[in-house]
């Protein structure tokens, strides 16, 4: 039963890490950009979320209304002058860039912040649960969390598929020289690309920031943990990204059973694994 | 009749530099004589930033494997110099060799797993394996598992007997291995393997064709730069007499500082990690007062370097004059030209 039980929080817990791993996918999938403050990102946006919290009082789903559009704005700005100077190059320089970002957001959270972590109360929400029969039940806030993932899934693939942004995405993804020619403006779509994805990334931040504590050094494992979801998922499908979160908090889940300490290794170690008997993932459809 | 021609490769320059540089080293190697254990101290931590910084501008800028998790390497070298010493009473300077040993004996089989990934995965993969160390080790009750262990006294006094010799003898290790580094990769990529990475840098497909095995090559790269790492970071813990796994597996500082000082001296060039080094120490001993927002200023450096001169400050100033000092490139010299 102990095992049917965390076999259950670590799905639901998958969906938080394709959340994770959603914006990270999305953006490689357009311009091949892997960014390496893409956790510092989201850490960022549950401060701004306690910021907005504190000031207004209302209930952190409500301040994410305010934070998604400006985590949106930052990531179109954040494009426009220091990444799209760097794409084209090398595959260091935008490594490196976001590499340097990542140090300054961490350190700039902390200057004035401090190193406390921090939490946000989302009231009853947070003890809610679901009985589902023989003595299991579904906690309300991870149910969210992993239906807010469907739901930005389902989005994105929409968005790709049926809108004139998504066929830009699209066309830019396969030959940006061309789609250039045929009058869009890249620098443009990478923009609207990062934005999109620091949506996700508010949105990830906002169910982080009400899940578990955090603090300025947090940012990196949660790159780390998208970044195993997207792989395991398999490189440029957004099903397989949740289906990696969802491998990647199913071991996690299981190797606490073992020891909490095992916990983050045990996904660790099933990514590697992974990637030895199938180093393309699970569902790949890039190359 | 043939012209008569020679293939030269250093440069007036550099010959001059080389006489100055020797005159530099034994000054350097004098420092116990004329300095206080204050900066024999710092000049040693300054070399082993050196080696860092060298072995990872190999990696990253000649043999495109950009690793952001070379940690990995600095903390399992530490972790095998304490337990070398404390369980099969290695000499802990004996136990540094063994560390470069068992280093490379640790990335073998890595490589070829971290080798599926490619471009910027392949640099988070490599972080990936540095975590499973530092969380691995953290569960080694017998070497302190998350708190850490410090190296015992007993063994501390086995290095030499006073204070003064054991700061002497370790900072002789730590020019020894950071000079040893530098005239390694310089060797190197003057040989046919240096010719090969250089032909993989600018084209994979083009050098494939002309027969150069690209997986052997960047696989014996990787793990002689492991291998050298876990050398250097053995050393560091020496240093320190103390170590823990966040300390031993630190992304920030044996990783970010590293690729900061590459970045800011000049990726791709022999001298750009060296002069990298003495930038970073002097914006830390000047700047430290500031605590975190010194991390930012540094960041925003890089940032700055990487947008407005990628070449770094080495690179940029060696492209404007054309000064080299570790000559690489194979010149036709025409004996009548001189």
């Amino acid at each position: 039963m102990e095992i049917l039980n965390a076999l259950i929080q670590g799905v639901l817990l998958g969906g938080l890490y394709a959340l994770f791993a959603a914006g990270l996918s999305l953006i490689f999938g357009v311009m091949r950009l892997v960014n390496i403050a893409h956790g510092d990102l989201i850490v960022l946006s549950a401060y701004l979320a306690l910021v907005v919290v504190q000031a207004t009082g209302l209930h952190p789903f409500v301040a994410a209304l305010a934070v998604v559009p400006l985590m949106a704005l930052t990531g179109y700005v954040l494009q426009r002058v220091l990444l799209n100077p760097t794409l084209g190059r090398d595959l260091l320089s935008p490594l490196l860039v976001t590499f340097g970002l990542s140090i300054i957001i961490q350190n700039a959270l902390l200057t004035h912040f401090t190193a406390d972590s921090r939490r946000l109360a989302a009231g009853p929400i947070e003890t809610a649960s679901l009985g589902i029969g023989g003595g299991l039940s579904i906690g309300l806030l991870p149910l969210a969390m992993f239906l807010a993932a469907v739901a930005v899934i389902v989005a994105l693939e929409f968005v790709f598929s049926r809108t004139s942004l998504g066929r830009a995405f699209r066309a830019t993804s396969d030959d940006a020289e061309i789609a250039q020619l045929m009058g869009l403006d890249r620098r443009h779509v990478y923009a609207m690309a990062m934005a999109l994805s620091a949506a996700i990334i508010a949105i990830a931040g906002v169910f982080l920031a009400v899940r578990t504590n955090f603090d300025p050094s947090t940012g990196p494992l949660r790159l780390i943990f998208g970044f195993e979801a997207v792989i395991i998922g398999g490189l440029g499908s957004l099903w397989g990204t949740l289906a990696g979160g969802v491998v990647l908090g199913v071991a996690q889940a299981l190797g606490a059973q073992i020891d909490p300490g095992y916990q983050v290794l045990a996904g660790h170690i099933v990514f590697f694994l992974i990637l030895v008997v199938r180093p393309r993932g699970l569902f790949p459809r890039m190359d | 009749m043939a012209p008569h021609v020679k293939i030269e490769r250093g440069t007036r320059t550099s010959r001059i530099a080389g006489r100055l540089a020797l005159v530099l080293l034994a000054a350097l190697a004098a420092a116990p004589w004329w300095t206080g254990r204050a900066n024999l101290r710092l000049l040693g931590e300054f070399y082993t930033f050196v080696a860092l910084a060298s072995l990872w501008n190999l990696l990253a800028g000649y043999a495109g494997l950009v690793s952001v998790g070379q940690q990995a390497f600095v903390g399992f070298g530490g972790y095998v110099l304490f337990a070398a010493a404390m369980f099969y009473g290695v000499p802990p300077l004996l136990a540094i060799v063994l560390a470069g040993v068992v280093g490379a004996l640790i990335a073998l089989p890595m490589a070829p797993l971290l080798f599926r990934l490619h471009g910027a995965y392949f640099a988070i993969g490599t972080w990936v394996a540095a975590e499973v160390f530092r969380l691995s080790f953290a569960q080694v009750s017998v070497l302190g598992g998350g708190s850490g262990t410090s190296l015992p006294a007993r063994l501390v006094t086995g290095i030499a007997a006073t204070r003064d010799q054991r700061d002497m003898l370790l900072y002789w290790c730590a020019l020894a291995l950071g000079l040893g580094t530098v005239a390694m990769i310089y060797a190197l990529l003057r040989s046919r393997a240096g010719l090969a990475l250089a032909a993989i840098r600018d084209s994979e497909i083009a050098s494939e064709s002309l027969g150069i095995d690209i997986f052997r090559t960047k696989l014996a790269i990787y793990v002689a730069t492991a291998a050298v790492t876990s050398m250097v970071g053995a050393l560091i813990f020496l240093q320190k007499l103390r170590i823990s796994p966040d300390a031993a597996f630190s992304v920030n500082d044996w990783t970010a500082y590293v690729i900061f000082i590459v970045v800011i001296g000049g990726i791709g060039t022999i001298e750009g990690p060296i002069v990298g080094a003495i930038v970073f120490f002097l914006l830390r001993e000047t700047l430290a007062d500031l605590g975190t927002i010194y991390l930012v200023i540094l960041g925003m450096v890089a940032i700055a370097v990487m947008l407005k001169a990628p070449r770094g400050l080495w690179g940029s100033f060696s492209h404007r004059t054309g000064i080299v000092l570790f000559p690489l490139r194979r010149r036709v010299v025409h004996p009548d030209a001189r």
